[in-house]
């Protein structure tokens, strides 16, 4: 019974987990879709995400020692590697790599930290749906 | 159902404690020891480095800091900073006489690194295939698999 009892427990926090994991799931496009709420809800004007924009500010250093291609490269649908430690990372492009941009917490933790890395501060709506919309437009 | 689904749970309960006990029996054996938390936050951006190379102390102050990471933001969620520092605490407990200087937050700058280390020209370390003395699997080819033997050593020229 005990044993039963245990199992029942186990089994529970194992869907329970199996859901958290999930809870986030999603596509590129649906986390284009929220990030182009967020940035119309910041600027009235809004007037739509652009690859270019994105393109332009994957690659610059503003003004500091990293862009975002140091460690992605310019062609993000290539393996990338870390400009410090040689780490291998997988290809950023979701045309290349199937898991980028599936994870709305995954995503906002990467724009949080990269964001500081490479900016020195958080990155609005516009500039990650800039981003994201030139990552989309990559091809392998 | 119910009742093999327990059976498998105790299993995975008992191979962990087979790893963690692998994990203490020493460096020449390898550091098997492993979290899947630890090993997908703290093994992006570098490989996730043996928890029993730095002392207690040292992954206190590296875990509180983690927002300014050696030059880098590695800020994570609470849940994961908590569990990742359980896992850090438990398995480096017996480092600490052994080798590592509770103020010591770098490996690299370990008594104990700099001596298993101190036959290597300062020359090795720039080669573009090491880059850094951070990327441990350049030379250490079994690494990924917390194995650092001799045997498995290979510089690259």
């Amino acid at each position: 019974m005990r044993a039963i009892i245990n199992s029942v427990i186990r089994t529970a926090a194992v869907l329970s987990f199996a859901a958290a994991q999930t809870v986030t799931a999603a596509t590129p496009q649906e986390l284009l879709a929220n990030m182009e709420r967020s940035a119309r809800a910041a600027d009235a004007a809004f007037d739509g995400f652009s690859p270019k924009r994105g393109e332009q500010f994957f690659k610059s250093t503003h003004g500091g020692e990293w862009s975002c291609a140091s460690c992605h490269t310019s062609r993000p649908a290539n393996p990338g590697q870390h400009a410090k430690t040689a780490r291998v990372i997988p290809a950023l492009a979701p045309a290349a790599n199937a898991q980028r941009f599936t994870d709305a917490a995954k995503v906002e933790k990467w724009f949080k930290r990269n964001c500081n890395d490479v900016i020195g501060r958080a990155c609005t709506a516009r500039e990650q749906g800039d981003v994201l919309a030139y990552l989309m437009t990559v091809q392998p | 159902m119910s009742v093999r689904r327990y059976s498998c749970a105790s299993a995975a309960v008992a191979l962990s404690l087979l790893c963690v006990t692998a994990a203490h029996a020493g460096e020449d054996r390898g550091y098997a020891a492993s979290n899947p938390t630890w090993s997908s936050e703290c093994g992006t951006c570098h490989m996730p480095y043996p928890p029993q190379l730095l002392a207690p102390e040292a992954w206190a102050k590296i875990m509180r800091s983690l927002g300014r990471h050696f030059g880098t933001d590695a800020s994570i969620d609470a849940a994961a900073e908590k569990e990742i520092s359980a896992f850090l605490q438990r398995q480096s407990a017996g480092a600490k006489r052994r080798k590592a200087d509770p103020q010591t937050m770098r490996i690299t700058e370990t008594a104990w690194f700099k001596r298993k280390h101190d036959e290597l020209a300062p020359e090795v370390w720039k080669r573009p295939a090491v880059k850094s003395a951070s990327n441990c699997a350049a030379c250490h080819t079994e690494a990924e698999r917390g194995i650092y033997s001799e045997h498995a050593v290979r510089v690259p020229r």
